[in-house]
């Protein structure tokens, strides 16, 4: 098999291409750029999207994202998988529709006040 | 980016920040549990979707008869307050999956690696995961038996860890102690930050 086919960059040395769940993406498996796991996204309001033009699954990602949700719970929630995700919010970033919040390099090594607060948050619950 | 206007989606809503933590372990080793047991949410599952390396990759034809494999990888949430919010990753246990390992740890504040002594070396790969990419972790003693085969002392000679590596008994199905774990991992990073400082 071809290592280098286009649009196949989705791979694992074991498992191949990824193909069938992808058929909502029209094939499309290359990861959009961003979306990390844990960067919020947030859609536009409902009322300003042309529903009618759009996949249902878009849709339901514009529903969900209503309120700033992060990509890995969105993912769960419409119930897709995370590849197919990305593609579609690439889509609905291209169009204006969604706006995504990658994660602050901060939180990866959060300074100690918010380690201190995390500790407390932990503690309190 | 391109200018921002007026309508931008999401203008003036509140993003917070989000930390993450990764659960690792062997299979079977009470993962899922432990996400269930501290997240706020019901535990959700994100997936990617792996079609099998099937014998018939080749032949265009196969698409519909090549059987995907799921990889699952489990998610909770904890709202620490309106600014801060702690991700919950549960990792895949297959070894063949660690291309996903590498997209959960970018990024992730720390590591729980759970430890279940009946087959201690089912948590090597992870102690060795974290350790090259220096991510902190503690190991969390699943004491499945109820009694405690082990002495932390013990798991901790047999793991071979740092000392400054904490190792803390623990039921994964219990919320307080799984509550402690997570304490015991933000305080391990503190202490690591002071220490580098
Ligand atoms: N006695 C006891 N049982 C536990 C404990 N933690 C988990 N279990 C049980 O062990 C079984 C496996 O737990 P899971 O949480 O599914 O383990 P996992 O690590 O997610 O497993 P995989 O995702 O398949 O690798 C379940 O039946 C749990 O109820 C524990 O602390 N004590
Ligand atoms: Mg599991």
């Amino acid at each position: 098999m071809a290592a280098d086919t286009p649009g196949h960059d989705w791979l694992d040395m074991d498992a191949g291409p990824v193909v069938r769940p992808y058929t909502v993406t029209g094939g499309r498996v290359r990861p959009a750029t961003g979306f990390d796991l844990v960067a919020f996204v947030v859609a536009a309001p409902l009322d300003r999207v042309d529903a009618a033009q759009l996949q249902p699954e878009h849709r339901a990602i514009i529903e969900v994202a209503q309120r700033p949700v992060a990509v890995a719970e969105l993912s769960a929630r419409v119930d897709l998988a995370l590849g197919v995700v990305r593609v579609l919010l690439g889509d609905l970033l291209g169009a204006g529709l969604v706006v995504s919040y990658e994660p602050q390099p901060a939180a990866a090594l959060p300074n100690y006040d918010i380690l201190q607060a995390v500790v407390n948050g932990l503690r309190a619950l | 980016m391109d200018s921002v206007r007026s309508e931008r989606p999401g203008a003036g809503q509140r993003i917070p920040m989000a930390l993450k933590i990764l659960i690792a372990g062997g299979f079977g080793v009470g993962k899922t549990t432990l996400v269930g047991a501290v997240s706020e949410i019901r535990p959700l599952q994100t997936e990617e979707v792996l079609s099998s390396a099937g014998e018939d990759t080749d032949d265009v034809s196969g698409v519909e008869a090549k059987t995907t494999t799921t990889v699952a990888m489990d998610f909770g949430r904890i709202t620490i307050n309106e600014d801060l919010q702690v991700y919950l990753f549960g990792t895949p246990g297959q070894d063949r999956f660690w291309f996903l390992w590498d997209e959960l740890a970018f990024g992730a504040l720390g590591a729980v690696v759970l430890a279940d002594t009946r087959r201690l070396a089912d948590c090597f790969p992870s102690v060795d995961y974290f350790e090259t990419r220096r991510t902190p972790f503690v190991v969390g003693v699943n004491c499945f038996d109820g009694k405690q085969l082990h002495s932390p002392a013990s798991v901790r000679n047999a793991l071979d860890l740092d000392p400054d590596v904490p190792v803390v008994l623990c039921d994964a199905r219990d919320r307080q102690s799984g509550k402690d774990l997570l304490i015991a991992l933000v305080e391990h990073v503190a202490k690591r930050r002071v220490v580098a400082a």
